[in-house]
């Protein structure tokens, strides 16, 4: 019986893992799929990670290493090649690798650390054929960046999200031309840093309201049509543009993987499609807890990290003593605030802060955000922009919830 | 006198930028914030670029070793640098902070490996 196992060796793997031996917590394990550590920081070898955890510029790779160095120092064991395939409410783990065959474990607590996939092109309904040379954005970045494939030479991206960004300079480098990058959204879902350093220094255009209409080919692609879009969504007949292009990437979004927490039924929320967490980051399920990009969708891998050490921090309290949750507050996000995690908070049990992150549903200007106890504010903070694509967090007091049955977290305009 | 139009990087807000040069003054207008005016003025004078990419690694398990410019490079360099990363082949192992290229393309900056590979 182990005291912790941690399902996923990723970036919220790693740093759930170490937090635990950091409180003295080193009964623990954790199980990767892959055959090294890292998770997707492996096939992110661009600049940009770690400016708020290291004060440095990292590639994904070396702010892996940062944390995997870290766990080997701490001795903490792992098994690469091995794939959860199940898990239960009475914290049993099943995995299957080459060495151990089918193997049932067990554990006083679990984080959930799986990380998330790309949305498919089967999901977006796109019209045409289905040939060769289509591709999720993150799918060509592994086959570009690890396994030294030629992906393609002549380009379009479907979706403005930073994998596609960073794909789009990325196959520039290599010689490959990007013809475009459309996006169906009136603004984009990446960062601004990218499509300035990967769009504009290359001069590819960003067609925003834009989506593929059709895809040509038979065994490989030959081209796609893309068409502007009106406010609901629907392409406008006459504003077609034809593009000849042997390859087409979907950087359309990242979904939380959570298969095996409905498998120990776990509650999840439908619009992270990340499990419902307190404010410990515990599932509903008892001694499970979750972190990274399972729970929900981040931007910015400094946030997965301090995330992931909360919650083995809270993971390690709960197995040297267990905490009785008598009563919830529940966070009622409104007026352009998507969602909140954690979405509830134990106030009488809960330490002296607790931090509420969130996205906005739209592009907001000077806006306010601001959390209202039964009512009354609580606090406040000026934004000059609010973007669905950064993550925004307000901080609460222990102090500032006690005695109170409802809260609010909203945006108000100035 | 030369205007450019770009947009700052500083913040979420992307401030659209005007900079009209005009010899060695410079003018930045659009900007909310000193950031835009730092930015605009810098990518005008010298902009520079972190270039990552992979090169070929004989003699490990998988076939690339990810690589970047230690320190940023003139924007302008930036294909004269991938080119020699290009025709870079190194062997197994490496560790990050290996140079693998130093002063690569006359830039006087070292090309360093960000992955370890056995």
């Amino acid at each position: 019986m182990y005291d912790v196992i941690v399902i996923g060796g990723g970036p919220a793997g790693l740093a759930a893992a170490y937090s635990l031996h950091e409180e003295g917590i080193d009964n623990i394990l954790i199980l990767e799929r892959d055959d090294k550590l890292g998770g997707i920081l492996n096939q992110c070898i661009h600049n940009g990670f770690g400016l708020h955890t290291f004060n440095e510029e990292l590639t994904g790779p070396e702010y892996a290493y940062r944390f995997i160095e870290k766990v080997n120092e701490a001795k903490i064991p792992y098994k690469l090649n091995s794939m959860v395939i199940d898990i239960n409410n009475d914290h049993q783990v099943t995995y299957v690798s080459k060495e151990d065959g089918l193997q049932t474990i067990e554990a006083k607590a679990i984080i959930l650390a799986m990380g998330c996939r790309e949305r498919p092109r089967g999901a977006l309904n796109i019209p045409g054929s289905r040939p060769a040379g289509i591709y999720s954005a993150g799918t060509a970045q592994r086959l570009m960046n690890i396994e030294g494939y030629d992906v393609g030479k002549e380009v379009v991206i479907l979706g403005s999200g930073d994998i596609g960004l960073i794909m789009a300079r990325r196959m520039t480098l290599e010689g490959a031309k990007v013809k475009a990058v459309a996006e169906i959204m009136p603004y984009s879902g990446g960062l601004k840093r990218n499509i300035v350093q990967c769009l504009n220094d290359y001069d590819i255009p960003l067609y925003l309201s834009h989506t593929v209409v059709d895809i040509r080919g038979k065994k490989r692609l030959e081209g796609v049509t893309i068409a502007e879009v009106g406010p609901d969504r629907k392409p406008i007949p006459g504003t077609e543009i034809d593009y000849d292009c042997d390859t087409l990437l979907l950087s359309v979004g990242l979904l939380p993987e959570n298969e095996l927490s409905k498998a120990a039924n776990i509650e999840l929320s439908r619009i992270t499609n990340g499990p419902v967490v307190n404010d410990d980051l515990q599932t509903s399920v008892d001694g499970i807890f979750a972190c990274g990009n399972v729970l929900h969708v981040h931007d910015l891998v400094d946030y997965v990290s301090s995330e992931a050490a909360l919650a083995g921090k809270k993971a390690a309290a709960y197995i040297k003593n267990k905490t009785a949750h008598q009563s919830y507050l529940n966070v009622t996000p409104k007026n352009g605030v998507r969602y909140t995690v954690p979405q509830k908070i134990d106030v009488a049990n809960m330490t002296d802060t607790v931090t509420l992150r969130f996205r906005v549903d739209n592009v907001y200007k000077k806006r306010f955000i601001k959390v209202y106890g039964d009512g009354k504010e609580l606090s406040k903070q000026m934004k000059l922009i609010l973007a669905p694509g950064e993550m925004e967090n307000v901080v609460l007091k222990k102090e500032q919830l006690q005695g109170i049955s409802e809260l609010v977290v909203c945006t108000e305009e100035a | 006198m030369e205007k450019r139009e770009l947009t700052c990087i500083g913040c979420p807000m992307g401030c659209a930028l005007t900079v009209t040069i005009d010899g060695s003054d410079i003018k930045v207008s659009g900007n909310t914030c000193i950031r835009g005016k730092n930015y605009a003025e810098n990518e005008v004078t010298n902009p520079t670029r972190i270039v990552t990419s992979t090169v070929k690694i004989n003699g490990a398990r998988l076939p690339r070793l990810s690589v970047k410019t230690k320190t940023a490079v003139p924007k302008d360099m930036i294909f004269q640098v991938m080119e020699v990363i290009t025709k870079t082949e190194v062997d197994a192992p490496k560790k990050i902070g290996d140079i693998i290229v130093s002063d690569i393309a006359g830039t006087g900056v070292d090309l360093i490996a960000t992955k370890n590979i056995d």
